[in-house]
């Protein structure tokens, strides 16, 4: 079961998604195959499940960096698998948060760039001081002017939190945002997350291997459990 | 942050490539720029140079260039000269009354028969040099008269001194004027005595001397690199009175018979006075008053000249003009051993110049040239392509260091690739993307260009007392040439085209691969 807060309308809507690849043999190598799958508006979960089984290819999907090969995927509201690909970049821009695994920070920007970063390709979206509120938010406003090689892994990813809550979207993914952060830090970084998700009534959609940080939420999925491949 | 920014900040981030890059630019832009202010300076000059205040020069026949090139810029080699009769017959009768010399059988009562179609008529004597500066034997009006520059209203002003007169009370005939580069050059001042070279830099100098009462102001013309004296006393040098031939002159005063009539019994006793001297100082060698171009191996030396003469002649001894060696008589020499190299024209008006100018070209005598119309052909036919090929090599330049930004940027794409995936992550489109690539490109051109620009600029006004020196054409750091405009276009035509395969590069990025 998944924790509710505030409004129970669906945010995210998965219907009959599939998607696959072709390898170099010519073969295709099918990836997923979804009959349903929701998000809660405001829920926060965890979907686990062994490497390789296509969990980031599911986050890719949802976000419209990759195209399904077919079925709907609704995000408050709107079916970005009808989108063109001009259409899924601007509505991931506004509605659609993405934390990286490898925190990918821009390195020829600073702290407070980066999350500017995040807002300049939302259009009409740039707020210099929303950026250095939510720097503040995650404990780096005195580093705002520090680029992301001054900075610690921990800092790092609290600078791609921060980047992925700049355009105050609709929904957090997060793609096993504590892999490269230490183990005394990543309940910090999975608090910060869910903090500032459930201030800014954000959904929260997260990838995982460590047990002990799906321990902390109240719905886990297993992504074997809801692809047929 | 503006996607200007972002291409600034990843610039930035490669600042020894990028500064590499756009110097390659720059470098290219440079020389463009260095080609145009050239070809402005070479315009200017050959503009400034042909804007005299005369619009035709009448001289000997031949051609019509060397006339030109030899009367304006005092290049090149005299043609040859043409009677002094004729430099009057550009004068009206009162002008010609007023004429010194003796005329012999000229007729200075009536109106030159070009005299009302003329404003302006200044006679140059060209062959001898002061070091490797011209000497102009000519009358004041050259300087007193003349206007130049582009509106024709500029006079030739005295950084010292003054103009020559015809004849002053302390120097005689003998006084010359300098023009500021060869003052300069030749370290000389007011009251410096200068002696001619006669027909070459290196030939025989004459024994009399020439006072500098005056020194031009730098005026951009050709005249900055001469030497002016008063053509009475040019003529009164050693060898530059013509010969006289009895016979040839009978034959010119029957070819003026129905327009000329004698001047009197006592013009015509001195004529015969003078025919009798000058049948005396034609028995040395013929020589010109400038060394013919035909003949120069019958320049005989004054020593010689002196023997031949003989001291038995005792009339010769009493002449005040000694033929053989220079001093400084009173008395200007015979209308009939004078010849001109060349007449400066100009017209009463411009109508009349065509007119004018098929006449005197329809006669034996001479030949009227418009030197603004050399000068342009010259331009055209020279200059131009020359500059035109510069013009062609430095684009090419240019276009190299084009490539050298789209190698660059290109080789950057692979280190950039996950960059741009994260762009592409974060929300950015593919045209995006590539309008930062592009970006990159237009920045990196468009900085290396104004760099090339600025440093063109600065080499210009570094190198501007040397270019004014040469040429007389001033130039600062803010003379643009019109043409600079087109860099701008160019220069982003350019960059957008090279930039454009990395930035197709980047449109192309796999997101989902590259992340």
């Amino acid at each position: 079961m998944g924790t509710h807060w505030g409004d129970t309308t669906v945010l995210l809507d998965l219907e009959n998604v599939k998607k696959s690849f072709l390898e170099p043999n010519g073969e295709t190598l099918s990836i997923l195959d979804i009959p349903r799958f929701q998000l809660q508006r405001n829920e926060q979960m965890v979907l686990v499940g062994a490497s390789g089984c296509g969990k980031t290819t599911m986050l890719h999907v949802i976000a419209g960096i990759r195209r399904a090969d077919a079925g709907s995927i609704r995000v408050d509201g709107t079916d970005i698998a009808n989108l063109s690909e001009a259409g899924r970049d601007r509505f991931r821009a506004a509605k659609i948060g993405y934390v990286f695994q490898a925190f990918n920070l821009l390195p020829g920007f600073t702290a407070l760039e980066n999350v500017l970063l995040g807002m300049t390709f939302a259009r009409n979206r740039k707020d210099p001081s929303r950026a250095r509120m939510l720097l503040e938010r995650v404990g780096l406003a005195a580093r705002a002017s520090h680029k992301p090689a001054a900075l610690s892994v921990g800092e790092q990813q609290r600078v791609a939190v921060a980047r992925a809550l700049a355009n105050r979207p609709a929904l957090i993914l997060a793609d096993e945002p504590t892999a490269n952060v230490d183990h005394a830090h990543q309940d910090q970084i999975v608090a910060l997350i869910r903090e500032t998700c459930r201030e800014e009534g954000i959904g929260l959609l997260m990838v995982t291997h460590s047990t002990e940080v799906a321990a902390q939420f109240d719905r886990v999925d297993r992504l074997e459990e809801i692809n047929r491949v | 942050m503006s996607l200007f920014g972002i291409a600034w900040r990843s610039i930035r981030q490669r600042l020894l490539a990028s500064c590499l890059t756009a110097l390659s630019m720059g470098l290219g832009v440079m020389l463009v720029v260095a080609v145009l202010s050239i070809h402005g300076v070479v315009s200017e000059s050959f503009r400034s140079n042909a804007s005299l205040g005369y619009n035709m020069i009448v001289g000997a026949k031949g051609g019509k260039l060397q006339l030109t090139l030899n009367t304006v810029y005092y290049l090149s080699q005299p043609v040859e000269n043409i009677p002094y009769e004729y430099y009057l017959e550009f004068l009206t009768a009162e002008q010609r009354q007023r004429e010194e010399a003796a005329p012999g059988r000229i007729d200075l009562k009536r109106d030159g028969r070009f005299g009302r179609s003329v404003a302006l008529a200044i006679p140059v004597c060209l062959g001898d040099y002061v070091e490797e500066f011209r000497l102009v034997g000519t009358t004041p009006a050259l300087l007193d008269e003349l206007r130049f520059g582009p509106d024709m209203d500029r006079k030739f002003e005295f950084a010292a001194g003054r103009n020559f007169q015809h004849k002053s009370d302390e120097h005689g005939y003998f006084e010359a004027v300098l023009g500021a580069v060869a003052a300069r050059e030749m370290g000389l001042t007011l009251g410096d005595e200068i002696h001619p070279a006669h027909g070459d830099p290196e030939g025989h100098v004459h024994a009399q001397g020439f006072t500098v009462v005056g020194i031009l102001k730098r005026s951009g013309t050709p005249h900055d690199r001469a030497v002016f004296v008063n053509m009475e006393g040019f003529y009164l040098m050693a060898d530059h009175a013509k010969p006289v031939d009895e016979h040839a002159e009978d034959e010119t005063h029957d070819g003026h018979a129905a327009a000329e009539e004698h001047s009197g019994e006592a013009g015509h006793a001195d004529e015969h006075q003078h025919e009798g001297e000058s049948h005396e100082h034609a028995k040395p060698e013929q020589e010109g008053h400038s060394p013919s171009p035909k003949d120069p191996a019958k320049a005989a030396s004054p020593e010689a000249a002196h023997e031949e003469h003989g001291h038995a002649d005792h009339a010769h001894e009493d002449h005040a003009h000694d033929h053989a060696h220079d001093h400084a008589p009173s008395t200007p020499i015979p209308m009939n051993q004078r010849e001109v190299t060349a007449i400066l024209i100009k017209t009463v008006d411009t109508a009349v110049t065509p007119g004018l100018q098929n006449t005197i070209n329809e006669g034996r005598e001479a030949q009227a040239v418009l030197p603004v119309l050399e000068i342009y052909n010259l331009f055209e036919a020279i200059v131009r392509p020359i500059q035109t090929v510069l013009l062609v090599l430095t684009a090419m330049i240019c276009v190299v260091s084009g490539i050298s930004i789209l190698v660059s940027i290109y080789n950057s794409m692979s280190e950039r690739r996950h960059e741009i995936a994260v762009m592409r992550a974060l929300g950015a489109g593919r045209d995006t993307v590539m309008t930062i690539i592009l970006l990159e490109s237009v920045l990196l051109s468009l900085g290396g260009g104004l760099a090339g620009w600025l440093i063109a600029h600065a080499l210009n006004a570094l190198a501007a007392p040397l270019i004014a020196a040469q040429t007389g054409v001033a130039i600062g750091f803010w003379d643009i040439e019109l043409s600079e405009a087109l860099l701008i276009p160019a220069i982003l035509l350019l960059a957008i085209l090279f930039g454009f395969f990395p930035a197709i590069s980047a449109y192309r990025t796999d997101v989902g691969k590259s992340l």
